[in-house]
């Protein structure tokens, strides 16, 4: 494949369209690759996002013929079928120009989510001690790059725009981290119910299908944590035994 | 009063990556009121693509480390021109550092014990860098930002900085833009602290992202900071070569420490030739015993691939042009080879090696669990810049300027060991915020100067002013990139170094020409016109140490004097701007190093 048609929305919060750029590319392009080509030979001003091209970063989330996808991860030659290749804004975020969204509201709920507690040291040297088999659960989680992807697609944000009552799939990876952090004393089930939302999440799976780094986001981190609500706000024993015992559903 | 929308704090940082963070996070601390400036958006600085580890001597692996031996192994990688002060303090402090990263989140991988783990690097004369899997930049820079966003602090994500702004010879605000609109910025401060990160895209083949443009090296320099040691820029030997569009991307040295191996064209495994003499004792004799130190055997010695980086990449690059490269222009580096030694090697290395096998995956259609990868060196980071007080990592000429990490200079002499500098960035971010909050107390009273600011106005509107150019700013920023790749590189000499102080200057008359179409929105064109101030800065810095320094030492290649001297082991190049507004550069005494110091490099050899 020596060269490849490319259809880029290029617009602002009024308007927009689809420009069509035609990339000479080389052996292994990612979309990027295509985009940074177009850049600094076509369009000097066109917008994207991007840091460390390799996946790591969470930067340069858009929607690729339609699908979800990092455009450092994408390769050219996976995604080029008959017609040209789309490449368009995330659309559940407000676009800023071109390629480039306003994801601030991520931010802005992460920072809503309570902070963590850690309990008293074991060591003398301030350390605790844990195990491999303690960490290796909210590891997982806190291999999220915050792409936002998962946040594009989950239909709670997406179609039904609840982002003032529902957090996301992101933040619900990132309270399940804190939650089954073997140190922290923290309790974010009451906020997880009323104020994050978790409720409204009806297990699609949608955002795990689009995690770059393949985190199981609605069976690992959704699920558990909806169970703890469960557990926390309708079982009555388990509210009965709190009550009696003060025992947390920590860890 | 300017325009522009002010904004005022007692301590400004600029730059989010682990030193800025950090710095932020101390300072407010402090009490004292903190505003934080980030290039891109938050968390996703360049910290994030540090795979391998953070050094701390904690000695949980091998109860033999501590900061002694974690200072000999700085200095001696740095050839002895580190300030040893703050290669001190940052042997001592890093555990602690580490420590503390724990309590506001972050998860290493652990000991049986249930300590953090810690694993073998380049240099590191026993296992000592904390890590999880190959994304402990990620933890770090996700563990700073989650307990930074509740301390307090203001965050101003994706604005860059162009120009810091002085009261006399004091530092007291900076001057930006935001990338959404456009909109100019004007930042008070009593202090200002600038942890901005490398310079590598003044090269072709780098590891590091679009901002790493030389920012704060530059901002420091025109506001008459000294910059040191600016010849000595790392090539990491390990990037990625094939395909060309991921040329450069960073292969994590933790694929050696895993018990990777470097092989030629012909299979031979060429890093056992020619070890370095400050290092032959600490080096294996043969792959066997190379294998038992990567193992963990405490009586075996570390294999030559895990020799200080300078030297690696020097020997990859001396099997290629001598006719043994791999297919294209590199080396192989094997870790599917450990099948041989272990069972159920291919979920090992998936599990050691996540974003490896995944980056190689995707990116290259290479298993690395049964293929070699090809590798060639990749333009890394910067051991020079900013001179600063070993202690409070204040500028030796510029009162209320403070750096932290890879923009300040010192810690790593002429070369930088993997892994020291994550935890670079925690030790000195912590210092630089701790003294910045501590002199913004001190020193209350500051005056903005307006011409300043509107000078400032002037220049970053300019290219946008003079509309589309005929050569255009991406353009202008591959010339100077493929030139110093070419002249600069790993390889240089008087004459190629001389026609690239030539190259540069025409470069930035070309630069006083270039425009930007469209308008102040979001406009890639317009930024990369006003990031080619800062790295022709660098480039000129560069290449004008690189020029003074007639020997080979660490990162530093000369082919017209390819040999280590001594006479040259005693001063540091210092460059700062002169009285004429051209850049001059001066040699400058180490200062001597105290006997306590001196003794423990000779006891820990």
């Amino acid at each position: 494949m020596k060269s490849a048609t490319f259809k880029v929305w290029r617009g602002d919060r009024e308007a927009g369209d689809f420009q069509t750029y035609e990339v000479e590319l080389e052996p292994g392009y990612v979309v990027l690759d295509a985009i940074h080509k177009i850049q600094a030979e076509q369009a000097n001003d066109l917008a994207c996002r991007w840091n460390c091209k390799a996946g790591k970063c969470g930067s340069c989330s858009a929607e690729i013929n339609g699908s979800p996808r990092l455009m450092c991860m994408t390769r050219v030659e996976d995604v080029a079928g008959n017609g040209p290749i789309t490449v368009e804004p995330m659309r559940t975020f407000p676009v800023i120009k071109d390629l480039v969204t306003d994801v601030s509201w991520n931010y802005e709920v992460k920072a809503s989510i309570q902070k963590m507690t850690p309990r008293e040291p074991d060591f003398e040297d301030g350390s605790w001690k844990m195990h491999q088999y303690d960490v290796e659960r909210p590891q997982e989680f806190r291999k999220c790059i915050e792409c936002f992807l998962c946040q594009n697609v989950c239909h709670v944000l997406r179609d039904h725009q609840m982002h003032g009552e529902f957090a996301g799939p992101r933040h619900f990876v990132f309270a399940a981290q804190a939650e089954m952090n073997p140190i922290d004393l923290t309790d974010r089930i009451p906020q997880l119910r009323e104020e994050l939302g978790i409720g409204y999440c009806n297990i699609t799976k949608c955002c795990t299908k689009v995690c770059p780094e393949s985190i199981t986001i609605t069976d690992n981190a959704i699920i558990p944590l909806k169970e703890r609500v469960v557990d926390r706000s309708y079982d009555p024993l388990t509210k009965l035994v709190r009550r009696i015992f003060g025992r947390s559903d920590k860890g | 009063m300017s325009d522009y929308p002010e904004f005022e704090h007692d301590v400004l940082v600029i730059g989010a990556g682990g030193a800025g963070l950090r710095a932020a996070i101390e300072a407010a601390a402090q009490g004292v009121r903190v505003g934080l400036v980030c290039k891109s958006l938050l968390g996703k600085a360049h910290t994030v693509m540090a795979e391998g580890g953070m050094a701390a001597a904690m000695g949980n692996v091998d109860d033999r480390d501590g900061w002694r031996t974690h200072f000999a192994d700085t200095m001696r990688g740095g050839q002895y021109l580190n300030s040893w002060r703050m290669a001190e303090l940052h042997a001592k402090e890093s555990p602690e550092r580490a420590r503390e990263l724990e309590s506001w989140g972050a998860l290493f991988d652990r000991t049986p014990e249930g300590r953090i783990l810690q694993r073998n690097f380049g240099g590191h004369k026993y296992p000592r860098l904390a890590h999880v899997g190959d994304r402990t930049g990620l933890e770090m820079i996700r563990t700073l930002q989650d307990h930074g966003i509740h301390q307090g602090i203001d965050v101003h994500m994706e604005v860059t900085v162009t120009r810091l702004l002085k009261d006399g010879d004091r530092c007291v605000g900076a001057f930006g833009y935001d990338r959404e609109q456009g909109r100019f910025r004007v930042f008070k401060a009593k202090a200002v602290v600038l942890s901005t990160g490398g310079l590598g895209r003044a090269y072709l083949v780098t590891s590091n992202s679009w901002e790493g443009t030389g920012d704060g090296h530059s901002l420091a320099y025109h506001a008459g900071a000294e910059l040191r040691d600016m010849e000595f820029i790392q090539f990491h030997p390990t990037g990625m070569i094939w395909p060309p569009s991921v040329r450069g991307i960073l292969v994590t040295e933790g694929v050696r420490g895993e018990g990777g191996i470097l092989k030629n064209n012909k299979g031979d495994r060429f890093m056992f030739r020619d070890i370095p003499p400050l290092y032959v004792e600490q080096t294996a004799d043969t792959p066997e015993e190379g294998w038992r130190y990567v193992t963990g055997d405490r009586e075996a010695r570390r294999p030559p691939e895990l020799l200080t980086r300078d030297h690696v990449a020097r020997k990859i690059v001396k099997e290629v042009q001598e006719g043994r490269g791999s297919p294209h222009g590199g080396a192989f580096l094997d870790i599917a080879w450990i099948k041989e030694r272990i069972k159920d090697s291919e979920a090992h290395i998936k599990k050691k090696l996540p974003s490896m096998y995944h980056q190689f995956k995707e990116l290259a259609g290479i298993d690395i669990t049964k293929e070699p990868m090809e590798v060639g060196p990749t333009t890394h980071y910067a051991m020079g810049g900013v001179a600063v007080d070993p202690d409070t990592q204040m500028s030796t000429t510029v009162p209320g300027l403070f750096a932290a990490g890879e923009v300040a200079g010192g810690l790593h002499g002429a070369n930088r060991l993997g892994g020291n500098s994550l935890s670079d960035l925690v030790v000195f971010g912590k210092r630089a915020g701790e003294h910045a909050a501590k002199f913004a107390r001190d020193n209350p009273q500051y005056a903005i100067s307006e011409p300043e600011i509107e000078a400032a106005a002037g220049e970053a509107l300019a290219p946008l002013e003079r509309g589309v150019s005929q050569v255009g700013p991406f353009q202008l920023q591959f010339e100077l990139q493929t030139m110093m790749q070419d002249q600069v590189g790993i390889a240089r000499d008087e004459g190629l170094l001389t026609k690239a102080l030539d190259g540069i200057r025409r470069i930035r008359d070309a630069v006083s020409e270039v425009g930007a179409g469209g308008n102040r929105w979001y406009n890639p064109g317009w930024h990369t016109a006003l990031d080619m101030k800062h790295l022709l800065t660098v480039s000129e810095a560069i290449a004008l140490s690189a020029r003074e320094r007639k020997e080979s030492r660490g990162a530093h290649s000369r082919l017209d004097h390819p040999d280590k001297d001594a006479k040259w082991s005693t001063f540091n190049m210092i460059v700062r701007k002169g009285p004429e507004g051209g850049m001059v550069i001066e040699r400058r005494d180490i200062p001597p190093l105290p006997q306590e110091l001196a003794d423990i490099i000779e006891e820990e050899g």
